[in-house]
């Protein structure tokens, strides 16, 4: 048995993971059936009630990434959407591994008619829309919103949320939550020891102190994913150089990675590294075990986005009331005030091209992000959705009502960037990588920016890679 | 009966050759085709770029670095398993000496044997968490031991410079066990009478074990030797769920850029294709050169 457990391995070295993207090959090499044409396609009239031509009797398939969020919300946009196509039959699936279970069905021409691309399986978007596999959008936005009379869908939804699903112009991918980045902290632990969120650079140092000297790290981060770090980073360079210093970096602009406010930020946030405000260890622990130890209160601050406080539901102690606050200013130059949050849509959804019920899985969209459907959502899975205030009226954790206060009081000064969903693997690999030597002290601030333009640099001139242009 | 052979040879074979052939070979040679394409994983289109995707690769800093990590393990994994495998199995058979005749393992050999063999049965995905918790730096069993010694506890998986040691000696440990039993098997193919003769001329087990035990087992260290190199250009599973070939690539393997590449963070089938060309024939090429030097001349027990 043995023998032939390390047979098998032994294919595996060099040989399974080739045939297995060969298989699913089998049907791009035998080629030619490149435009099928729309001939299958499922296709209603459009009137008043169906702006986006729904024939009432197709059937629609939905796969939804079983992640975090689970399920069941799926299920109940289903229903709903049968509740008003009643004669069409709804083929639902979950999994967690979006890009081996769609792959050949991509190649083969017969995808789903909606998918919630996410999770480590996630398909990469920029392979997706160069291929020009994911259809359009853009009537969905024009079309009446569903249950908020006289606004079009574009006009309920927060700002930001267009743009991050944007290719070139074309809106091609709904991100459906609406997530916040920022650094978290306790306000129970805060209150206790009678410490201030600092909303300054030099007063978040004097409090790191203040931390460390009560016997209590003040930062710990998920060093085996250290990407984590570079979003309050960049965010305090943001601030610190206003919303082009995003723009440069999204756009590959040389240097960009450079610019004087990515030096001062760099500079900044060496501070913690230097004197050790870090938890011990901490580029050896994964973001679960971050997470985890701080919520065990061995650490005062972590970066995080809006999920964490479901992410960590099950080990977060009664009371601990986590609170997400802006990054600080570095100073009274700052272009945009210290309330001004990262906020971005995320969740993927998309119609796949070549789905044989485009319009139905547009109409499933629009159910999604009806006031009906979005507070559904928040109501099951405790995040917040693209649509303006679908929150009213609804009881959320104590978390998150900090995330909403948060993107209230930033407002028009939010801010985003989107090379990560542009160039995966430029966040996820190179960045990556450079903040993990960043963030454990092996390499200084410029070191750290000269990795980070150098990962840029090699995007820029792969000319396999599409490369995408943001207004602004 | 004679007449009814070929019928039945027919219907016995032919599915299985079939299902090899649609299920292994066929992907195998698509493989080499998908390589010199530009094949993006997602539509039908892809467009034959010839040779460009392994001139990419010469250059490709991250490939090269993947395939230093790969040598490294080649260098180091085999040897050191097969000699932690014989010197454990040379125990379990003939290290118990002292006031009792005849060859015999050392006391718990029974006992020994199984504990050795428990990596096997569990998948791998399984070690590779479990080690990442034994090298978890705070709470980790490795150093709450350090630290009870009073020792310094390093970060392990988030060092660079430790790190791919650290994934290298759980490779080794998952794969003792293996050749233990292996080699122990062999070792009690040997006839007796050659320990006993050996010992009656006062020979200590050293020399015991490199002038009698390692040449008569040598068919068998070399199967091992192959094995080993082969599985130590793959490392794929063990380095992805514990360093994920981090931090800063320090942990990287070819198993790992190639899954990376297509899977990961981009969709770059035709490229990563190409990776897996280059791996299978730097692991046939391991695999033959293994089986030529270590060839020698079979020795027969009568």
């Amino acid at each position: 048995m043995n023998r032939r457990e390390i047979l098998r391995r032994t294919a595996a070295a060099g040989l399974l993971a080739t045939p297995a993207a060969g298989l699913l090959a089998g049907c791009a090499t035998s080629g030619g059936d490149d435009d099928k044409g729309d001939s299958g396609a499922y296709k209603g009239t459009k009137s008043e009630q169906n702006p986006l031509g729904v024939k009432e009797d197709a059937p629609l398939e939905v796969v939804i990434f079983n992640g975090g969020f689970g399920e069941q919300y799926a299920k109940a946009h289903e229903a709903m959407y049968k509740e008003k196509y009643p004669k069409a039959e709804i083929k639902h699936s979950a999994t967690q591994e979006i890009n081996k279970t769609l792959q050949p069905r991509f190649v083969d021409g017969t995808p789903p008619d909606v998918v919630n691309n996410s999770g480590a399986g996630q398909i990469d978007f920029n392979g997706l829309v160069s291929q020009n596999a994911i259809a359009d959008l853009g009537d969905l936005l024009a079309a009446p919103s569903l249950d908020i009379p006289g606004k079009s869908v574009k006009d309920t939804l927060l700002p930001g949320a267009v743009e991050v699903g944007s290719y070139d112009g074309k809106f091609l991918v709904l991100n459906y939550t609406y997530t916040a980045y920022g650094i978290w902290y306790s306000t129970k632990t805060f209150t206790e020891r009678n410490w201030q969120y600092a909303k300054t650079w030099d007063e978040h140092i004097a409090l790191c102190k203040q931390i460390k000297a009560a016997g209590v790290a003040p930062w710990t981060y998920a060093g085996k994913h250290p990407r984590y770090m570079s979003w309050p980073l960049i965010a305090t360079a943001i601030k610190f150089g206003g919303p082009s210093v995003a723009v440069a970096i999204d756009n590959l602009e040389p240097n960009a990675w450079k610019s004087d406010a990515m030096k001062a930020a760099a500079d900044a946030w060496y501070q913690i590294v230097k004197d050790k405000y870090i938890l011990d260890g901490s580029p050896g622990l994964d973001h679960i075990q971050s997470q985890t130890a701080w919520c065990q209160g061995k650490a005062a601050f972590i970066s995080c986005g809006s999920w964490l406080e479901s992410e960590q539901a099950k080990v977060t102690p009664a009371g601990f009331n986590m609170a997400i606050a802006p990054t600080p200013s570095l100073g009274s130059g700052d272009k945009l005030p210290f309330e001004a949050i990262r906020g971005t849509a995320g969740e993927p959804f998309m119609v796949p091209a070549k789905a044989k019920n485009v319009a139905g899985g547009l109409e499933y969209f629009r159910t999604m992000l009806s006031k009906k459907g979005a507070q559904d959502f928040t109501k099951k899975v405790s995040s917040l959705t693209v649509v303006a205030g679908a929150t009213d009226g609804i009881e959320l954790p104590f978390g998150l009502t900090t995330v909403v206060k948060a993107l209230e009081a930033s407002g028009s000064n939010g801010f985003n960037w989107v090379y990560n969903n542009y160039y995966r693997k430029l966040e996820r690999e190179l960045v990556d990588a450079a903040c993990g030597e960043f963030f454990s002290g092996r390499s200084t601030p410029a070191e750290f920016l000269d990795q980070c333009q150098k990962g840029a640099d090699t995007i820029a001139q792969d000319s396999s890679i599409k490369k995408y242009k943001r207004a602004a | 009966m004679r007449h009814g052979k070929y019928p039945l040879i027919i219907v016995f074979l032919v599915p299985p050759l079939l299902l090899y052939g649609v299920f292994v070979l066929s992907p195998y040679l698509q493989a080499f085709q998908i390589s010199t394409t530009n094949w993006l994983g997602y539509s039908a289109h892809a467009d034959s770029v010839g040779m460009a995707n392994f001139r990419t690769l010469l250059h490709d800093g991250q490939v090269w670095n993947a395939i230093k990590n790969n040598a490294i393990m080649l260098a180091v994994v085999p040897v050191l398993t097969i000699v932690l495998g014989l010197f454990f199995a040379t125990m379990l058979n003939m290290g118990g000496r002292k006031g009792r005749a005849g060859v015999t393992g050392v006391r718990g050999t029974s006992v020994y044997r199984m504990v050795y063999f428990f990596p096997q049965v569990l998948s791998v995905v399984i070690i590779a968490l479990l080690w990442k918790e034994v090298y978890h730096p705070n709470n980790g069993l490795l150093n709450g031991a350090l630290r009870a010694l009073g020792l310094p506890a390093p970060t392990w998986l988030g060092d660079p410079r430790t790190a791919f040691w650290c994934v290298l000696a759980v490779m080794v440990w998952s794969n003792v066990g293996f050749y233990v039993v292996l080699f122990g098997a062999a070792m009690s193919a040997v006839p007796r009478d050659i320990y006993e003769a050996v010992m009656l001329d006062g020979a200590s087990r050293w020399t015991t074990l490199r002038r009698i035990t390692v040449p008569l087992l040598w068919d068998t260290v070399q199967v091992a030797w192959i094995y080993l190199a082969i599985a130590a250009l793959d490392g794929f599973i063990l380095v992805q769920q514990m360093t994920n070939g981090g931090p800063n690539f320090s942990s990287d393997v070819i198993g790992l850029r190639m899954y990376e590449t297509a899977f990961g963070s981009e969709s770059k089938f035709g490229y990563a294709s190409a990776i897996g060309v280059v791996m299978l024939f730097l692991t046939l090429s391991v695999a033959v050169l293994a089986l030529r030097t270590a060839r020698r001349d079979r020795i027969e027990y009568s």
